[in-house]
């Protein structure tokens, strides 16, 4: 195995068991730490697979922001027992609908065919991989990016008004 | 590629799987959103891994448009459970029944 293929499987099985306890810790602040690690795990993972600009965007949006946001809102919310929040009675039930998309995955999976890796010189690396992609951003998905920019303006006005104190 | 293409495809499955057992199975409405999330990385990192195996940019490209939707839905989703704690006081998906018919 190469010295990749070992960080790879490092960092792959850091990310499930913290996805674990994300949903298994009685305790919100606990699951969100949880959910730190396995955000940068899986930037970790963007890194061996070759998206380094990706790997940025999740470390400073996800780790940084949303991480913060989840936390705030935590503190806020303060429930008196926040800790002991129960699976609800018909886990049986959404245990089993949960196994059995998991198994229809795994199904298409191998009825399925993985396509062998294009050969050639790498697109991702042209002039590494944040001025490529910096320069698809700006030329072919330019109205794409645009959208997504008034689509978090719409987000940011919507979280205002949902969470504004009424007076 | 630093390992064959299936292993990451089988690890972004369990991924996935484990985001849907939380939202499945929590009633913390934060917890269903950050489980949400486990999810939203889980097709990422297809993404990703198959921007890599067609050698096309058009994968991470997505990856990053994905990340903005997401941090949308989650500003907008813990809004929601602000004015759903604000008015019902509870967090408890189970405990809001309102419209329920």
């Amino acid at each position: 195995m190469t010295p990749s293929a070992v960080i790879f499987y490092v960092l792959a099985s850091v990310a499930l068991s913290s996805a674990v306890m994300v949903i298994w810790s009685r305790n919100p602040v606990h699951s969100a730490i949880y959910l730190v690690l396995t955000f940068l795990s899986v930037a970790g993972v963007y890194v061996l697979l070759q998206a380094e600009f990706v790997a940025a965007v999740q470390v400073l949006v996800y780790a940084g922001g949303i991480m913060v946001l989840f936390l705030f809102v935590i503190m806020l919310v303060n429930l008196k027992d926040a800790i002991g929040a129960r699976v609800r009675l018909h886990a049986t039930v959404s245990g089993t609908i949960g196994l059995a998309v998991v198994a229809l995955i795994l199904f298409v999976y191998s009825r399925g065919r993985i396509v062998s890796q294009v050969a050639g010189a790498s697109v991702l690396r042209q002039g590494g991989n944040m001025q490529s992609l910096g320069e698809a951003l700006y030329s072919d998905y330019l109205l794409p990016f645009e959208v997504a920019s008034v689509l978090l303006l719409v987000a940011m006005i919507g979280a205002i008004v949902l969470a504004r104190q009424k007076s | 590629m630093p390992v064959p293409a299936a292993h990451v495809l089988v690890f972004s499955l369990l991924l996935f799987s484990i985001g849907m057992l939380g939202v499945l199975t929590r009633r913390n409405a934060i917890i269903i959103l950050m489980s949400i999330e486990l999810m939203m990385n889980a097709a990422n990192v297809n993404f990703i891994a198959f921007s890599l195996q067609l050698n096309n940019l058009l994968g991470q490209v997505f990856a990053v448009f994905t990340i903005a939707v997401a941090a949308g839905e989650v500003a907008v989703g813990l809004g929601v459970v602000l004015a759903l704690f604000r008015n019902r006081d509870t967090i408890y998906v189970d405990e809001v029944h309102i419209m329920k018919g």
